[in-house]
């Protein structure tokens, strides 16, 4: 047991030490959460939009001002001639152009039909579509009160709420993403980086030849880091909380309990990396490539997995952070407790057990 | 016996590098045994097999009666390492590293104080300094302290003066001889052959092969060859001349002579020194010496690549 504290305390000088990799380790998180939160963020707000309509009537007017005056849009340019419209998009000046067409409003009292076009800069196909399905709503809307107490024959009317996120917030996503992304980045990374060491600079060498069993070694090395990514999620929590105003729904105690089980099977995943390989460069590529790319791609914080072809949903299922991604978004944004994650627990406790138990056996007690 | 090393064999790369070549040597207990030999001469390979680090292709080796394969974490206990390259926490202060190695094999460093105190005397100055930012001499010794500070039953200095300057090699091995009355067996192994003369017995060794065990003056004295002092001017006139000369064996610059060794042991200095001054060396001044250990394992050397 002394000898455990002694290699504890070793591991937290060694962290202590290097002030380069600990800022690492705090600004990362805190970055990524400012990046993310303001500055990246695919939330449609005052996009800038032109109107093209040859005769402005009274109805025009109507509408543009409905539109207008809603947060999504902003009006930058009126255009009275077609041609207009290709420079108004190669010049970037907006994403969107909305059409109404010759004597809007007399045809609508008229004819009882008058026709708008929407044409969207499809360049980003997920903005386009956000604001084409934005302007119809409002537009919808518009016919609905033209409408009246007019009562038609028939009408279906659909209705859309928003279960757990009814602002379309952005945070409700991405702080669950950052969460699991930081964590398995760190937490693999660092641990793997840190035995690896050891091996470069010789020290292993000596740990070898003394009755240290390597399992100390092992589980020594990950304390220090365990401490800092939970401290990690910490900062990351409070940030959502107070900096995004998200709420937290589910049972804080739950989430915090899972994201130290998470925290171990990312630590028990460097170790393994690190007990296969003999340098630094190599763990950090391992950890980089081998991890952080499909983390990226198959947790389904940047692309849902439901759309993917069925093999690579299976393959998602063997990547960690994909489960403790669910369990985020599960506790934290739509409030669920264990009974609805305790599958998902199951998977990363298994997991974890696995790669620790692998990581020990292939610990070397020699040099090759 | 305190270290038993029978027929080892060590091979890299799947066989294709041989490292240590039938290497078979015993040490007595409380003996300092010197493994002598240039880069590249398998010191460190052997080092690491007798420290159980590496596993040999063949041949058997104890330590302390333990066996390196079967016995191996008994040999770890009973072991102080002190590796070629420096192997410490650069990271972390001399006092920090001495203590952490004291814990590491379950003692601390107030009850074994004793074993390292003429030691540590000298680096307690800096205690406080990060292990990186010693200088050579110092590194050494704190290394030393680390791989004392459990009493170790057998000390393991691979090259350990390697990169230090002349004054602390020798407080280094000063300090090696106040181990001497504490009865640990010390097995060494350097480039430089002066060092020979501070160990009890030495072994030859060069690429993977021991040339010959013996104590120094053994060794020395059973050099069957004469070795000539030769002082000129035109030192590399003459070793051209005498690489041709029937009657020279090997000939080898040491500072501004050479040391010629001469096919037949009768040779007189004055029947070579007239061949030289036939040839038109008028300056050549010839004389009979002590062989030395570099004139021998030069020698050695020579016969072993085949010359």
């Amino acid at each position: 047991m002394k000898t455990f504290l002694a290699f504890v305390l070793k591991e937290f000088q060694h962290v202590w030490r290097d002030k380069r990799s600990l800022f690492i380790l705090i600004a990362m998180p805190v970055m990524l959460m400012f990046i993310f939160g303001f500055a990246l963020s695919n939330e449609v707000k005052n996009s800038n939009i032109a109107i093209l309509c040859p005769k402005l009537d009274e109805e025009v007017l109507s509408v543009i001002e409905k539109i207008d005056q809603s947060k999504y849009f902003t009006i930058n340019k009126m255009m009275h001639n077609p041609n207009e419209i290709e420079n108004y998009f190669k010049q970037n000046k907006g994403k969107m152009v909305i059409v109404f067409e010759n004597d809007f409003a007399d045809k609508l009292e008229h004819d009882k039909l008058a026709n708008v076009q929407l044409i969207g800069d499809a360049t980003d196909p997920n903005t386009a579509t956000t604001m084409i399905g934005y302007a119809q709503g409002i537009i919808g809307d518009y016919q609905k009160s033209l409408l009246g107490e007019t009562n038609l024959p028939y009408a279906i009317q659909v209705e859309t709420r928003m279960l757990y996120n009814p602002q379309l917030l952005s945070a409700y996503n991405f702080v669950p993403g950052v969460m699991a992304l930081i964590l398995t980045l760190l937490g693999t990374m660092m641990t793997s980086v840190s035995i690896v060491k050891e091996k470069e600079f010789g020290s292993m060498e000596l740990l070898l030849v003394s009755p240290v069993k390597p399992i100390m070694v092992i589980f020594s090395k990950a304390l220090p880091y365990a401490l800092l990514c939970f401290i990690d999620v910490l900062i990351i929590l409070l940030m959502a909380r107070y900096v995004l105003d998200m709420p937290i729904r589910g049972n804080i105690f739950l989430l915090l309990a899972m994201s130290v089980l998470f925290i171990f099977t990312t630590l028990s995943l460097g170790l393994l990396i690190s007990n296969s390989v003999d340098q630094q460069q190599v763990a950090m590529f391992i950890s980089l490539v081998g991890l952080m790319m499909p983390s990226l791609i198959f947790s389904g914080f940047m692309f849902p997995i439901e759309n993917m072809p069925k093999p690579m949903q299976i393959i998602s299922n063997i990547v960690p952070t994909k489960w403790y991604f669910e369990i985020l978004k599960s506790v934290m944004v739509k409030g669920l407790g264990f009974s609805y994650i305790w599958k998902h627990t199951l998977i990363l406790v298994g997991m974890t057990a696995f790669f620790t138990l692998v990581a020990v056996r292939k610990f070397k007690i020699r040099l090759s | 016996m305190s270290l038993i090393v029978k027929n080892i064999v060590k091979t890299y790369e799947k066989g294709k590098v041989l490292a240590v070549d039938n290497v078979s040597f015993e040490v007595k207990q409380g003996e300092r045994f010197g493994i002598i030999g240039p880069d590249g001469a398998g010191k460190t390979s052997l080092f690491r097999i007798l420290t159980t680090l590496l596993l040999a292709d063949s041949g058997e080796a104890s330590v302390c009666g333990n066996d390196v394969v079967a016995d191996f974490d008994k040999i770890r206990r009973i072991s102080g390492y002190m590796p070629g390259k420096f192997s410490l926490y650069q990271d972390l202060s001399v006092e920090e590293n001495l203590n952490f190695f004291a814990t590491v094999f379950g003692t601390t460093v107030a009850e074994n104080k004793h074993l390292i105190q003429d030691i540590y005397v000298q680096i307690e100055p800096f205690k406080d300094r990060p292990a990186g930012k010693l200088s050579g001499g110092m590194k050494q010794k704190l290394a030393l302290c680390c791989a004392l500070i459990h009493e170790p039953k057998i000390l393991f200095l691979d090259e350990p003066t390697t990169g230090v300057d002349p004054v602390s090699r020798k407080e280094f091995w000063d300090m090696l001889d106040r181990l001497k009355n504490r009865n640990i067996t010390i097995l060494v192994s350097t480039p430089y052959m002066d060092e020979a003369s501070r160990c009890d017995r030495i072994a030859l060794m060069q690429t993977g092969k021991i040339l010959a065990i013996d104590t120094l003056d053994n060794v020395i004295g059973s050099y069957k060859n004469k070795v000539f002092g030769v002082e000129t001017k035109h030192m590399h006139q003459l070793s051209q001349f005498f690489k041709i000369h029937d009657a020279v064996h090997s000939c080898y610059p040491f500072g501004d002579t050479l040391h010629v060794t001469p096919k037949d042991a009768l040779l007189k200095a004055t029947e070579l020194e007239a061949s030289c001054k036939l040839a038109g060396f008028h300056d050549v001044v010839i004389y009979d010496l002590k062989p030395n250990i570099e004139d021998i394992f030069m020698n050695l050397m020579g016969q072993n690549n085949g010359i």
